[in-house]
Order: C-alpha cells, then sequence, then structure tokens
C-alpha cells in the first residue's frame, strides 16, 4: 500500500483535503458522543425512575394482591436471587479454579487446547442456550422448575468466564516463585496451592466478581429454569424468583404500580453489578501495580 | 494425584460441551425427522395436537432483520469510537474506554425495560414517522421504512440490539487497530498526509478484516440476544417487508413459549431444534470471528495463525 499523497507545505493544504480531515475527526467525536448518549440515558432513567420505588417496604414484603399493588415489594426476589445466584457460585468457583490451575500448570499439548477452545466456545455460547439445555436436562426429568435448576444453567455460563479470567492471572506469576519452592523440596501440588495460587489471589477474586456479576444480570436462563414465583422460597427444589425475573415480568403488566417496582429492581440490578464490575477493575489493578 | 483432579475437571468442562450439544440435538431430533427441511422453510407454528405445525421461517427471518439491523447502526459508530480511542491521548482516554466498558456490564432486562419504556416511546412519536415520510417514499428501498409507527416493532429491537452489541465490536476492534504498527502511520504522516489519510491508508487496509471479525462477533451476539428483545420485538411470528411492525426471533419465541411446551414433547422437542439453529450459527460466527482477527494479528508478526495458539495468550478482557 504506498501512499501517494501531493507534498505540500504546513498551513497550505489543499482546501478538499483539509476540509474532509476536519470532517472525519468531527465524525470520529460524533461517535464518541452517540455512544455515550444511551449509557448516560439508560443511568438516568434507571435511577430516577427506580429512585421512587425504594422503601422498607420494597425490601421486606412480597407482592400485593391486585387491589394495591404499590403496597408490595419484591422481598422474594432478592431472597432467590441470593439463592440461585449463591449455588451458582458455589458450583462453578472450585470447577472453575481447578479447570484453571490445570490449564495454567500442567495443561499440555493437544487437549489443553481442546479445552481452552471449548471454554471459548461455551464463553460464545447465546445464553438462552444455556437455559435450553437445563431446562430440558433437569427441569422436564424433575417435573418441576427449581432454584437448583437455575444455579446449574448459571454454571455452565459461569464456569467458563471464571476458568478463562483465573487462567489468565495464574500465568502471571512469576515462574522464579515456583521454581524457588520446587527447589526447596516442596511438591508441586502445594508449590500451586501455597505459592501461585495464594500470589494470584487478588487476580481470582476479580476473575469471581466477574462471574458474580454476569450471573446475577442473567435473566434468559433463569426464566426457563426457575420461573418464578410471587413468595419467598428457600427451597432449592420448588420454583423460584430472581430480581430480573421480576423486572421482566413486572414490566409487561399493564400495572403502573408494578412498572415502578420493576424500575427499582432495575435499579438494585444495575448498582450491585456495576458495583462488581468497578470493585474488580480496583482490585486488578492494585493487583497489577504489586506485582510489576 | 492433584493433577489428576485438575485434570478430571477439565475434561468436565470438555464433557459439559458435549453434554449440551447432545442433549440439544436428541431433543430436537423428532422435530427435524418429522418435518425436515420444512422446518427451516415453514411458516405455521401450531402446536396444537394432531395438527401439529412447526416452521422456523418467521424467527430465523426475525432473528436476521434485527440483528442486521443492529449491526448497521453499530459498526460504523463501533469503528469511529475504536479509531478515536486509538488517536487521543490522556484524560480523554481512560474514561471514554471505561464508559464504553460499563455499556457491556449492563443486564440485558435493564436494557428491556429502559427500550420498553423510553425509547420505544420515543422511536414511535419522533423518529419512525419522519423515517416514513422521508425514506418512506423512494420506491423500493421506502417499503421497510413504511407501516404503522406505534406499538412493538423489529427496528426498536434493532436499536437496542445496536447499543447492546456496541462495547464488544468496539473492543475487538480496538485490538486489531492497536497492532497496526506505529512506522506505518508515522511514515504517511511524514509524507504530509493528515490524519485522515494516515488512517484510511495506513490503519484501515491492516484492520480490515479483524473489522469484519468483530462485526460477526457483534452479530453473534445481537442473534443470541433473548430479554430486551423479548421485551420490545412483539412476539408475532410474521414475515413482511416493513421494519416497523412486530416480529419474533428465535430466542425471543423460545422464552415467550417455553411455558406450554415443557409438558408436550413435539412441541417442546420444536423448541430445541430452534437451540440448535442458535447455536450452530452462534458457533460459526464466533470461530469465523476468530479466526479473521487472529489473521489480522498474524499479518502484522508474520507468525502463522497455528503457532498463536500454543503460546501463552495475551491478556485481553
Amino acid at each position: 500500500m504506498i501512499a501517494t499523497v501531493e507534498i505540500a507545505p504546513m498551513g497550505r493544504l489543499r482546501a478538499g483535503r483539509r476540509w474532509k480531515d476536519r470532517a472525519f475527526t468531527a465524525f470520529l467525536w460524533a461517535c464518541a458522543f452517540l455512544a455515550m448518549v444511551p449509557l448516560v440515558l439508560i443511568s438516568v432513567y434507571v435511577v430516577s425512575r427506580g429512585w421512587h420505588a425504594l422503601s422498607v417496604n420494597f425490601f421486606t414484603k412480597e407482592p400485593a394482591g391486585p387491589l394495591d399493588p404499590s403496597a408490595g415489594g419484591i422481598a422474594q426476589s432478592f431472597v432467590g436471587t441470593g439463592l440461585i445466584v449463591g449455588m451458582a457460585t458455589l458450583f462453578s468457583v472450585p470447577l472453575g479454579i481447578l479447570t484453571a490451575i490445570y490449564l495454567a500448570e500442567y495443561g499440555r499439548g493437544r487437549f489443553a487446547g481442546a479445552v481452552r477452545l471449548i471454554a471459548e466456545v461455551l464463553l460464545s455460547t447465546p445464553s438462552i442456550v444455556a437455559g435450553v439445555f437445563i431446562w430440558s436436562l433437569v427441569v422436564v426429568a424433575m417435573g418441576t422448575f427449581s432454584a437448583l435448576a437455575a444455579a446449574l444453567a448459571l454454571t455452565v455460563l459461569m464456569w467458563p468466564v471464571i476458568a478463562r479470567a483465573a487462567e489468565e492471572i495464574l500465568r502471571l506469576v512469576p515462574q522464579e516463585l515456583r521454581e524457588g519452592a520446587l527447589a526447596l523440596g516442596v511438591p508441586r501440588w502445594r508449590v500451586i496451592l501455597r505459592v501461585v495460587v495464594p500470589t494470584a489471589g487478588a487476580g481470582i477474586l476479580t476473575a469471581i466478581m466477574l462471574a458474580v456479576a454476569r450471573g446475577l444480570g442473567e435473566t434468559a436462563p433463569i426464566l426457563l429454569t426457575a420461573l418464578g414465583n410471587d413468595f419467598i422460597n428457600t427451597n432449592p427444589l420448588q420454583p423460584t424468583d430472581a430480581v430480573p425475573l421480576r423486572v421482566f415480568a413486572d414490566a409487561r403488566t399493564p400495572v403502573a404500580a408494578l412498572h415502578e417496582l420493576a424500575w427499582g429492581g432495575a435499579l438494585m440490578l444495575l448498582v450491585a453489578v456495576l458495583g462488581l464490575s468497578i470493585a474488580a477493575r480496583a482490585v486488578s489493578s492494585r493487583q497489577q501495580k504489586r506485582m510489576t | 494425584m492433584f493433577a489428576g483432579w485438575t485434570g478430571a475437571v477439565a475434561l468436565g468442562l470438555v464433557g459439559l460441551l458435549a453434554l449440551l450439544l447432545a442433549e440439544l440435538i436428541v431433543g430436537g431430533w423428532r422435530t427435524f425427522d418429522r418435518f425436515g427441511l420444512g422446518f427451516f422453510l415453514g411458516r405455521a407454528w401450531n402446536p396444537v395436537r394432531g395438527r401439529e405445525a412447526f416452521g422456523a421461517l418467521p424467527f430465523i427471518f426475525g432473528t436476521l432483520v434485527t440483528s442486521a439491523v443492529a449491526v448497521a447502526l453499530a459498526v460504523p459508530v463501533a469503528v469511529g469510537l475504536a479509531l478515536l480511542l486509538n488517536e487521543v491521548r490522556g484524560f480523554v482516554r481512560a474514561p471514554l474506554a471505561s464508559f464504553v466498558d460499563v455499556l457491556a456490564a449492563i443486564p440485558s432486562v435493564v436494557y428491556g425495560l429502559w427500550g420498553l419504556f423510553v425509547l420505544k416511546p420515543f422511536l414511535d412519536r419522533h423518529i419512525e414517522p419522519f423515517m416514513t415520510s422521508t425514506i418512506g417514499t423512494v420506491p423500493v428501498a421506502g417499503a421497510l421504512f413504511r407501516g404503522n409507527p406505534n406499538g412493538p416493532d423489529l427496528f426498536t429491537a434493532g436499536v437496542i440490539l445496536a447499543i447492546m452489541i456496541l462495547p464488544i465490536v468496539t473492543a475487538v476492534t480496538r485490538e486489531v487497530v492497536a497492532v497496526v504498527p506505529r512506522e506505518l502511520r508515522e511514515g504517511a504522516l511524514a509524507l504530509g498526509a493528515t490524519r485522515y489519510e494516515s488512517i484510511r491508508m495506513a490503519v484501515l487496509p491492516y484492520a480490515r478484516s479483524g473489522i469484519v471479525g468483530a462485526t460477526m462477533l457483534g452479530l453473534g451476539r445481537a442473534l443470541g440476544e433473548t430479554i430486551a428483545v423479548s421485551m420490545i420485538v412483539g412476539n408475532v411470528p410474521r414475515i413482511g417487508a416493513s421494519l416497523f411492525e412486530p416480529g419474533a426471533t428465535i430466542p425471543s419465541w423460545i422464552a415467550s413459549s417455553f411455558r406450554e411446551a415443557t409438558s408436550v414433547g413435539l412441541h417442546r422437542s420444536a423448541l430445541m431444534a430452534l437451540a440448535v439453529v442458535l447455536v450452530i450459527v452462534a458457533f460459526v460466527l464466533a470461530a469465523l470471528s476468530r479466526l479473521l482477527v487472529r489473521r489480522t494479528a498474524s499479518l502484522v508478526s508474520g507468525e502463522t495463525p497455528g503457532a498463536a495458539e500454543t503460546e501463552i495468550p495475551k491478556v485481553t478482557r
């Protein structure tokens, strides 16, 4: 590619070229502006409309009857989200970290390459596919929608997230640390558990936080597996509500008071998910400063 | 011993994907077996016992249309933004980049809620009637922009999808733009090229296949997005020229009809067949996009494409 540009002294560019350059620069800034608009508008609307929904009832009551829907809350959704995401975290953290340890410390050759590729493939799977999978495998077989099924569907999504992110962190641990410990006669597995993993600790925490943030906001896979519930449920084998499910359901009713609850739920989701992402960033940038 | 444990868990991840694919294909098999190619070409969707007909064409249509709108709107903005982030230094770049990343973290149900109560009324009242009265009058292509501006429609779903895929397309484009050697830019500038000319001649030719790859990744995201689309698109199986009429996408249809299908074998199988179509398209797009992005990297560094994978992967997201 050879650049064919007329050479002109500075300040005497032909008007056409200068105009094109200015138009292009303006276009780039317009793109940045356009990209910012939705973020600003979404935050403003979610905060200003969700704000009104927040009350003691909102956090402590189940939905009220159709006579006075504004007296109710979404307590069952908070309990359900805690139950589902809690179980999913419990399943996916050990699975993800062990996979990451295999890939970073032991994995060689073709099999490790295949595992890495499969983690990538699972990451690009549309989240509803995980829902359909568990719906058919667990919900239909057990004959009921359940919090457990929802946790399994989220595990399908969170396991590869943690595995890939934690692997990259483990690879950043300096090789000298491993060699030093091995030279002292410490067995490989103890080196990994007592030296490598603790060194990468904050980074692994970041990976977990990002996965939990993803799990909190997912709606489609939970919809097909947990279904939703108007009452507080703590039995993992029963249909269970969750905050995103409640937002989805309330938004589609024609009742204005329920729309308000939906905005309140959206605000809570936004705060939780953005809070986790920002905290994860802060932790990982501190970690990077420490390791370099 | 410990190595064996970690290996077993890694093998479990392979097993998970195998189980997922097997479950979907076995589940959808009854539908493929009974309707064959008709499943992809049929327009009727009737789960009533004895009169079953399952044709996926309206959902394939709706998925393609909303995703095409999303890509058409998002890719130019994403490329412009990625180029800008590559140009500017200092105090603008970091906040701008992290704002875009924040956009990626917003849950899809929040996009859906905002789309339903804020974006849809705005487009219905201001943008869609305007488009109908201007480009809607063009002889052939104008048919896209005629129709009832009120109510749920494919266009609104496409706009929401565009916002949702913007961060991922921007991030991948940034990666490929960043690997273009500085010397090329400097060479062009030294010859007296303006910024626009240096980007057009030194950056874009290198980044082209990577940008196509980024587009495909965005397309894959748009195809699979469920909840936000489901809240806006109307979930009506319909094929028609107008973007301003309701429709349904594969994921939105699965989400809106799984309740009735849970206890009915053939209906359930038909939904799983839809999921099989979705998963195959998403995998193919993801694989193609990886190949294209990697080709850009190897174009620059001169590595063979296969060698990159066994090396330590560079830290991205």
